[in-house]
């Protein structure tokens, strides 16, 4: 096996094109229990890690631009008010020592439909940055999964960043398990409400091939809720808003549930979400 | 593959490294440092836990060739030449070791949060500690040590 090891961008992303196969890895977390369990023996590894543009945050404008490799504890510590549904997010993943190593790009480039980073990014509208030799492309994150385990990277590119838009109202993430933490989730929902433009996004996790949203329930609420006033949504409103993410959900019955008790649990915590979510919004229409 | 990195205060260099083995296992099988212990083999239970430039980390989920260059900390490294570390002993006087195997990992981890909260919450300790599991099950005890060096350290 060959490892690699490089510490700048273009290196890294000239190592990916001469071993299009290697196989990337950045915290470990997934990765390494690939590697323990003996279900992965790839030819190359790819070590982002010491990558330095890969670890940093930074501004721009209306946006955070976040590195790929930027831990979940970073996150949770350095970008709470301006992210705080991924934030949220963050702080449900597995435990300290694997949020101190895992990270956003990683939890993308595995694409798994359980993946806590996806319902926060969906609901925020984020946007992957990544690059090969030949240039840089961004992909919208609602065309980046594009089944289970697979997404629309190329076998030459590296997810570089990923750019989302400040929270501009509340944020709400909720995860479903039988403990607060060390749980891969048996669904989960993410929730970005924009005082400004007036919308609701929507993520949700583990309860389908894929990470998906919940479009005809961000147009409802998006139409239904008292933007003007600022009003509490009603029981009947938050009752159909979580019909209707339940409805756009596609789980299955597996190991850690029923597709029928994620249906259940996704109306319940959407509903919840929104009615937080809204309370909190209530901050940013004063501002 | 030839690994060079600091171990506990001295610089250590390791040769005929296979990238794709853990940090747990250059630790345990190369170096005979078998403190961090190894059981899941899949961060799911805080045995292996150590520091790498003072980020707790599982050793279990760093390939080798990660930590070239960095900064080591296991629980050997701990204790002084004649005292334990102060959450060592706190461990021993609460009776909070019953079995021993997950008493490694939780201590590495009880340095951690009392390096960076010197006066944490019962629900802080408990979040700090998620990801160590003791199978005998003795979370009651393990509390208490934690307790117990919170009020040493902060003493001394």
């Amino acid at each position: 096996m060959d490892f690699f090891r490089p510490t700048s961008l273009i290196d890294a992303l000239k190592l990916k094109s001469a071993h299009p196969l290697a196989l990337c890895i950045n915290g470990g977390t997934d990765v390494m229990v690939e590697l323990n369990f003996d279900r992965k023996r790839p030819e190359t590894l790819l070590d982002l890690s010491a990558v330095t543009e890969l670890n940093q945050w930074s501004q721009a404008g209306e946006s955070i631009v976040l590195g790929a490799g930027v831990s979940y504890s970073r996150i949770q510590a350095e970008l709470a008010t301006e992210l705080p549904g991924l934030a949220m997010a963050s702080r449900t993943v597995g435990s300290l020592q694997i949020r101190n190593r895992g990270g956003v790009g990683g939890n993308l480039g595995s694409a798994s439909p359980a993946g806590d980073a996806h319902p926060a990014l969906l609901a925020t509208g984020a946007t992957v940055n990544v690059s090969s030799i030949g240039g840089n492309r961004s992909i919208d994150i609602h065309d980046f999964f594009i089944g289970p385990k697979k997404s629309a990277l190329a076998p030459d590119e590296l997810i570089t960043s990923i750019t989302i838009p400040k929270a501009r109202g509340g944020q709400q993430y909720s995860k479903i398990g039988t403990r607060n933490a060390m749980v891969i989730a048996v669904c989960s929902f993410g929730l970005a409400i924009d005082a400004t433009a007036r919308t609701v996004g929507t993520g949700i996790g583990s309860a389908g091939p894929t990470p998906l949203r919940a479009a005809d329930a961000e147009a409802f609420a998006a139409s239904h809720l008292d933007w003007e006033t600022g009003t509490a949504p009603s029981v009947e409103l938050l009752k159909e808003f979580g019909a209707l993410v339940s409805a756009a959900s596609r789980p299955i019955d597996d190991i850690r549930g029923t597709a029928a008790y994620r249906r259940h649990t996704l109306a319940i915590i959407s509903a919840r979400s929104l009615k937080w979510a809204w309370k909190s919004t209530n901050e940013f229409r004063s501002m | 593959m030839r690994l060079t990195c600091t171990v506990n205060g001295k610089i250590e260099t390791i040769d005929d490294i296979w990238p794709g083995e853990s940090l747990l296992y250059v630790l345990r099988e190369r170096m005979g440092l078998p403190g961090a212990k190894n059981a899941c083999e899949q961060g799911e239970c805080g045995s292996c836990s150590v520091h790498i430039d003072g980020v707790l980390v599982c050793a279990c989920l760093v390939a080798a060739g990660q930590v070239e260059g960095t900064e080591i900390k296991t629980v050997e490294g701990l204790a002084g030449a004649t005292e334990l570390h102060p959450v060592q002993q706190a461990y021993l006087d609460a009776g909070a070791v019953q079995c021993g195997f997950c008493t490694p990992g939780l201590i590495v981890a009880t340095v951690d949060l009392l390096d960076k909260n010197s006066d944490p919450s019962d629900n802080e300790i408990r979040e700090a500690l998620a990801g160590n599991l003791c199978r005998c099950t003795g979370y009651a005890k393990i509390l208490d040590a934690v307790r117990l060096a919170a009020a040493r350290l902060e003493k001394s």
